[in-house]
């Protein structure tokens, strides 16, 4: 295979001048080293945090879902809001794997893998909010059409919110199989420099995986496949998440903008995240040759791009709401940005729409520190976002004798800080039994964006260039045009 | 679909260059090739083994239809024949409200079939273990293997002599 020339002005995307074998090395470190301090005391806070939450679910499902502020106004509170931010965090990984794959985006290599992990337990901790706040969750399987005794009696296909069970359940299975069939070859890597036990688990995990060409001439044709399937579904879920907001008649989400506008925040919010974990976990592992500056500046443009787009978004539901001429969504708006909420919108605006405007500059864009203190900005404005078309829209209904104000009891805290437990704790787990870098993907990527490699490949155009005889057509080009 | 209890004679090449040098040279004197083994998928490799295109995504495309067919077939049935209900004013059978359903169906089953169809053809899954011709394949090495079931002395010696001449840095006898 020779290697195809990439432009010279590409940045390269694996630094320090790796063979294959130190590629193997570097990224099964991690896996093989005993657990650092640093680790074991995140792990240690990840677990109080995953058990804070048990207990804060156990005792909703012991009292019912009285024990949260959800009232007769306010019936979506923490837990929808929650559930929203989880899901909408589990859309970059499917992003970055999928849709970078079909338009051949070379830098979703380095960050793919944990990405897509990343996905899988956020979509974990979304799933929870509905299965729990149902109200009697020993029943949640009435949700599954199935023949039962009660007639039988099906759901609601009509419902999205039904659309929404079957949208969220396709999207965590696909996103498994997709995640999972990627790292069968890394798992047979390990396992072949594993010994004992580890080897026993490495047997087991990477499924008798042996590296022949007929498999692997699969194994790329299934991946294709599998990111043509996912990269429509990944749009799907958030428009059918919005379509629980967009179908009802409440002022204030009966709005046709909103598939197009959850899903660019979605893609916003879920990269924020994958950015913070990303700066320090390639510190952490130090995995700096292979999730680069460059990895995380493209990163933060997509980040400046759908942070604009949702900017916009905001602004054309106020200018519409202006427009409409409809008293009650005119009101809707104007409670958001002025009502007893204030400060919510607020947040909103100012993290999600002016705080990203600074990756305009390429200093910031690849400044580590910016990145990172950025990413937390677009996490809590997300939540925001949520928050306020969920808690605030409800807040102040048709009737002003049935409007209401909404603070979470310590319970619904309980819960959210459980999932953001849950989530770091199978993330840290993650991290010492998978390789968090796509081994097999970056080998297949090092001669044509190896940085030793990408510089050989440009030499000829580099001569060409220093022998005259590239520029100069270059400049009659340029001459044409003026 | 491991070797198991093959014997084979294999060599192990240090870049996919020289992997494929050799096949083209195997391919010129008609030497029967068993497998090529790699860490990573090495472009090109099909043709000159001869590999017809897989065809996975077909049956990908099977699987989907069948979701498909399941979606919409169910829901009609469901909510037009076994029983009936008015929701919203809507009809009966309100097809336009199906099609959500009916795509996620059409990826899941599309997902879910193609992958277990991949691991049984592979021969792999959960607790399977298939032998393993040499434990650098998977880190940094590139195999060509040849089958030495029923080879002679002279055949297994004219094996290892292509592997010397084609530039193999290891090269070895061996009964999975």
């Amino acid at each position: 295979m020779s290697a195809a020339p990439v432009s010279p002005i590409r940045e390269p995307l694996v630094t320090g001048s790796k063979t294959y074998h130190q590629i193997t090395e570097d990224l099964c470190a991690p896996t093989e080293r005993a657990p650092s301090p640093a680790w074991v005391i995140a792990f240690i806070v990840a677990l109080i945090a995953l058990t804070i939450g048990v207990v804060s679910i156990l005792y909703t499902i012991w009292v019912g879902i009285g024990s949260w502020n959800l009232n007769r106004t306010i019936g979506w509170g923490w837990d929808i809001t929650n559930f929203v931010w989880w899901i909408g965090i589990g859309h970059a990984g499917t992003l970055i794997s999928a849709i970078l794959l079909l338009f051949r985006q070379k830098w979703r290599t380095g960050v793919n893998r944990a990405a897509e992990a990343m996905t899988i337990f956020a979509v974990i901790c979304a799933a929870l909010f509905p299965g729990i706040h149902v109200g009697r969750i020993w029943v949640v399987f009435f949700f599954f059409p199935y023949p039962n005794t009660r007639g039988p009696l099906w759901p609601n296909f009509n419902s999205p919110l039904l659309w929404d069970l079957f949208a969220i359940s396709t999207y965590f299975t696909v996103s498994l199989l997709f995640w999972y069939t990627g790292l069968v070859p890394d798992f047979a890597t390990v396992r072949d420099r594993a010994k004992g036990i580890r080897r026993k688990l490495y047997d087991l995990l990477s499924f008798g995986w042996t590296g022949n060409a007929k498999h692997w001439q699969r194994w790329e044709s299934l991946s294709l496949v599998l990111a043509g399937l996912a990269t429509p579904l990944v749009l799907s879920v958030h428009t059918i998440v919005s379509f629980d907001f967009a179908t009802s008649v409440i002022p204030g989400w009966h709005t046709t903008i909103f598939p197009p506008y959850f899903v660019a925040g979605a893609i916003f919010s879920g990269f924020a995240m994958v950015q913070t974990l990303m700066v320090i976990t390639r510190k952490v592992l130090r995995l700096e040759d292979y999730i680069t500056i460059g990895h995380i500046e493209s990163m933060n443009k997509v980040i400046l791009l759908t942070g604009t787009i949702v900017g916009v978004a905001y602004l054309t539901e106020l200018f519409v709401a202006w427009y409409s001429g409809y008293v009650y969504e005119q009101f809707a708006f104007f409670n958001r940005a002025l009502g007893p909420y204030w400060w919510s919108y607020f947040g909103m605006m100012a993290c999600n729409v002016l705080s990203p405007q600074v990756f305009w500059f390429k200093k910031i864009r690849r400044s580590v520190t910016w990145t990172f203190i950025m990413s937390i900005f677009v996490n809590i404005g997300m939540w925001f976002e949520r928050f306020v078309i969920i808690a605030t829209t409800l807040a102040r209904d048709y009737l002003p004798s049935s409007w209401s104000f909404y603070v979470p009891t310590i319970v619904e805290i309980g819960i959210f800080v459980g999932t953001l437990g849950i989530f770091f704790t199978f993330y840290l787990l993650f991290t010492r039994v998978a390789p968090v870098v796509a081994i097999a993907e970056i080998k297949h990527i090092l001669k044509s964006s190896g940085d030793q490699f990408a510089r050989k490949n440009a030499e000829p155009v580099v001569q060409q260039v220093e022998s005259g005889s590239l520029e100069s057509t270059v400049v009659e080009h340029h001459d044409d045009e003026h | 679909m491991g070797y198991r209890n093959k014997k084979i004679v294999y060599g192990l090449y240090d870049d996919e260059e020289i992997l494929m040098d050799a096949v083209r040279q195997a391919n010129r004197s008609e030497m029967s090739i068993l497998d090529v083994f790699s860490p990573f998928p090495v472009h090109g490799i099909d043709d000159l083994l001869d590999l017809s295109e897989s065809r996975l995504h077909i049956g990908g495309f099977i699987y989907g239809m069948i979701g498909t067919l399941t979606a919409v077939l169910g829901m009609s049935w469901i909510h037009a024949m076994d029983w009936p209900n008015i929701f919203g004013g809507k009809p009966y059978w309100a097809i336009a409200s199906f099609i959500p359903i009916t795509f996620e169906l059409t990826v899941l089953f599309a997902a879910i079939g193609m992958t277990v169809t991949f691991y049984i053809i592979n021969g792999q899954g959960p607790g399977i273990k298939n032998p393993i011709v040499h434990p650098r394949i998977s880190d940094d090495k590139f195999c060509i293997a040849f089958d030495a079931d029923e080879a002679s002395e002279e055949e297994i010696s004219k094996y290892r002599s292509f592997f010397d001449q084609t530039g193999a840095s290891f090269i070895e006898t061996k009964k999975l």
